[in-house]
């Protein structure tokens, strides 16, 4: 084997209680696409974050061709050839695609930009690889896949040797994540070397020559693509054998939630026209397409945070158009946002607020205008224990509590909620169960599941629903929530896989 | 050399922050001070001596001390809230505005107790109503209330002078532009007799406990809290964050409010239009000081009190220029920012 053009030897970073890479060492070869698979949270993208210099490791080394990159400087990997593809770009919308690719190579005191040189070299790059992208257009005006590109070209332009894709297909439609590929490919034809994040197996599989598989900040398995196989690598990545959920077949009930002729916005502003939907009970629903098609706001009004302009919506016939978030909790909606980082809680409360911070209009939680706090602690100590939140207790603040504080920011009920929507619950910070869903680009989605509220720790198969029960709102409550996870105690396979595998 | 977010923030550091800030502020200071030609230690024993070394000077910096509790409580409480409220002088000067000119006679007929409360309210509403425009049209339509608030200071200072030279003039001020003073019965008891001191610190402290006790047990408290540290969410817990912050925006515009009403309810009687030396923004640096505690709100106000007050005696007993006092308030809220910032982060080589 030839020198490694890149080498990480044990890396390790710590957030706090958190060790996020642990001892961690990888090579990779010239012209070689490397797939770096791992659950969420599993310490890829840290890792890749370290290699780029926009963290410094608390211990390890990067050499790239035989020299070390000093650690913390951007700049430094920059310089030694390695180029960094963000899951989210970093583009400005309002400039052109080549200002965006300039950007910061040019030096700050030249008086004259180097604007036609830098045009044709664009071009000339995106010949080369395969990337057509005119270097005129407004980056606002370009499609996701087409800013990609032009994220990818800026790296190629800053002559990296070494690409580092963060999920790349992430943004992509099926289609354009082929194509993606196809160029991955060519571009290590032409002598670059490619890492590549990623969970989703069929890409890892499709893609990559090698694969390295990390969980929990550790190494624990290096395959050559052609030598492993899908079940092999999601068992590496779990961390046990991997069974396909089998779902029982089982008859539907009555229309649940049922969406007529939703309509957000007018003229070109339209975000949604004329959406029809049902969903049965003892029904999971997905609806699948590329993002910035109007899930997100069809998740929104399922969560009572966006109101539809046409249309009616309706929850076990009651006309639940006009949904507040505040309803969807007393209605016993579980909701799950598409950013549970950002949506599902309040990063710097305590675990506790954040736990009762959707009830708080509720006489089991508040008494004339006072928060009982006594109440509160109980519950979310009650509701650390029964998801098994690690390293948590009520006066945590939910931030430390890491990848798994979408579990802590509230609590199933003792039944499940009549109907459920979870945004992207496919790919959630936490994921124990994850593995058992299929990942897939689905985004709104309405699942409805309710069960008996004395059975709870029984995943209620859709052969015996039960009805909504005066107590199942007694106990502690979910809401704004994780991707299903724990949504329902011990909803197990049937929950679980029901949200993903739409 | 970056910085890196802590993972947690102790509670032990936010308490020294302020003092460290301080310490800090002193030392620096020392050094203009010495560029004055005067021994820093000598200053800033003459200050403390100004501020607390009589029982006059105890009682003048206490009544210094009132409204700046009162403005810092006004300025944390919408801090709390990420409500950026810079218009506590306009507040302030509006409140004080609406106690002299009700206070003259048209409360009159009402026993003295139920008036002074009334003349409180009044003042507090017209300070919440300064508060509640800006924050809607901050919500409404994205309007910075940094701005507003800010500017709005200068055209109710604008509107004050128009009154104390038209309408409200005292005629009996020989042509000073006051304000015709407060009816005599409604002016706030003395707290420590043949002094300037009033029952305004006890309403003061008394403030501070009930806002403390709204922001850290009440439901109202806590969704304060929600939106202003995550916005969305609140939202999506079913925090109603318009009406949220419109009632922060008319506790804090209120309280500013309030300090003004105390003001001329207390030591002035009748209000000019320099009767505040920028307790308003002395307000900020209060609330930053405390770290928007209200209880550290109190503590920190004393501490700029006795600047001020301080200052004073100390610029009779050396020659160094009073403005230090503006200084070291300065630079106090400079130092405050960065201790705060060490409290969330870290350097990291």
């Amino acid at each position: 084997m030839t020198d490694p053009i890149l080498e990480l030897t044990g890396i390790t970073r710590r957030f706090g209680p958190l060790l996020a890479n642990d001892d961690i060492s990888l090579h990779l070869q010239k012209g070689e696409i490397l797939a770096l698979l791992g659950e969420n949270g599993a310490g890829k993208t840290t890792l890749m974050n370290i290699l780029f210099g926009h963290y410094a490791a608390d211990a390890g080394e990067v050499r790239v061709n035989g020299r070390a990159l000093p650690a913390g400087q951007p700049r430094a990997a920059i310089a030694a050839g390695v180029g960094m593809v963000h899951q989210h770009f970093t583009l400005a919308g309002n400039l052109t695609v080549t200002d965006n690719i300039v950007i910061g190579s040019e030096s700050l005191w030249r008086i004259d930009s180097r604007r036609k040189e830098a045009k044709a070299r664009i071009r000339a790059l995106s010949q080369t690889f395969g990337l057509p992208v005119d270097p005129d257009a407004r980056v606002g005006d370009l499609s996701v896949g087409e800013r990609q590109r032009v994220e990818i070209l800026k790296a190629l332009y800053r002559d990296a040797s070494i690409l580092i894709l963060d999920e790349p297909t992430a943004v992509l439609a099926a289609p354009e994540a082929e194509q993606l590929f196809r160029i991955l490919r060519g571009m290590t034809a032409g002598g670059l070397s490619i890492i590549f994040i990623s969970h989703k197996l069929h890409e890892v599989m499709a893609a990559s020559d090698r694969v390295t598989v990390l969980r929990a900040g550790r190494v624990v398995a290096e395959r050559r693509t052609s030598e492993t196989s899908p079940a092999d690598l999601a068992e590496l990545m779990v961390g046990r054998s991997v069974t396909r959920p089998k779902r029982a077949a089982h008859a539907l009930g009555a229309p649940v939630v049922v969406a007529r002729g939703l309509s957000v916005g007018e003229g070109q502003g339209k975000t949604l026209t004329e959406v029809d939907f049902e969903v049965h009970q003892g029904e999971i629903l997905g609806i699948v397409g590329v993002s910035g098609n109007g899930q997100a706001v069809l998740g929104q009004m399922l969560s009572g945070l966006a109101r539809p302009s046409a249309g009616v919506l309706t929850l076990e016939g009651r006309d639940i158009t006009r949904l507040t978030p505040r309803e969807a909790v007393r209605l016993g909606m579980g909701r799950v946002p598409e950013d549970r980082h950002a949506e599902g809680t309040v990063g710097d409360l305590a675990v506790w607020e954040n736990a009762v911070l959707e009830r708080l209009h509720e006489p089991a939680f508040a008494a004339r205008g006072f928060v009982r706090r006594s109440a509160a602690r109980t519950h979310a100590a009650d509701l650390i224990d029964r998801f098994d939140i690690r390293g948590a207790g009520p006066d945590t603040r939910t931030r430390l509590v890491g990848r798994q504080h979408a579990k802590a920011d509230s609590g199933p009920e003792p039944g499940c909620p009549p109907a459920l929507s979870a945004g992207q619950p496919a790919d959630p910070r936490s994921g124990r169960r994850r593995h058992r869903r299929r990942s897939c680009r689905v985004a709104g989605r309405a699942c409805r599941g309710r069960r008996d509220p004395d059975d709870f720790g029984r995943p209620g198969r859709g052969g015996r629903p039960v009805g909504p029960h005066p107590g199942h709102r007694q106990g502690p409550s979910f809401g704004a929530g994780d991707g299903g996870e724990g949504r329902c105690p011990d909803a197990g396979a049937d929950d679980g896989r029901g949200l993903g595998g739409a | 050399m970056r910085f890196e977010r802590r993972e947690d923030v102790s509670l032990p550091a936010l308490f020294i922050a302020p003092f460290a800030a301080i310490a800090v502020t002193l030392v620096l200071c020392a050094g203009l001070i010495a560029m004055a030609g005067v021994n820093p230690l000598t200053a800033y024993a003459e200050m403390l001596k100004g501020a607390f070394g009589s029982r006059l000077s105890v009682t003048e910096t206490l009544t210094r001390a009132v409204p700046l509790m009162l403005t810092g409580l006004a300025a944390a409480v919408a801090f709390r809230a990420r409500l950026w409220n810079i218009g506590g002088e306009g507040q302030f000067y509006i409140g004080a505005l609406v106690a002299a000119g009700l206070g003259h006679d048209l409360v009159s007929g009402l026993p003295v107790p139920l008036a002074i409360a009334v003349l409180m309210l009044a003042s507090m509403a017209a300070g919440a109503a300064l508060l509640v425009g800006p924050a809607l049209m901050r919500l409404r339509f994205g309007i910075d209330e940094v701005v507003t608030t800010l500017l709005l200071n200068f055209i109710v200072l604008l509107f004050v002078g128009l009154m104390v030279e038209g309408p409200l003039k005292d005629p009996m001020a020989f042509g000073w532009p006051q304000s015709v003073p407060v009816a005599s019965g409604l002016r706030l008891p003395d707290l420590v007799p043949r002094s300037r001191l009033h029952v305004g610190l006890i309403l003061a402290l008394v403030v501070a406990a009930l806002v403390w006790l709204l922001q850290a047990r009440t439901v109202f408290g806590a969704r304060t809290r929600a939106a202003g540290l995550n916005p969305r969410a609140a939202a999506f817990a079913g925090v109603p964050l318009t009406a949220t912050l419109v009632r922060v925006a008319a506790l804090s515009g209120g309280l500013a409010a309030l300090a003004g009403a105390v003001e001329v309810l207390g030591p002035t009687g009748y209000v000019t239009t320099t009767m505040s030396p920028g307790f308003g923004y002395a307000g900020i640096v209060v609330a930053m000081l405390a770290a928007l505690h209200p209880m550290g709100v109190v503590a920190a106000a004393i501490f700029v009190a006795t600047v001020f007050v301080g200052a004073d005696a100390m610029s009779r007993a050396t020659g160094v220029p009073s403005f230090i006092a503006d200084v070291i308030m300065s630079v106090s809220f400079l130092t405050m920012l960065t201790a705060l910032l060490f409290t969330t982060y870290r350097l990291r080589r």
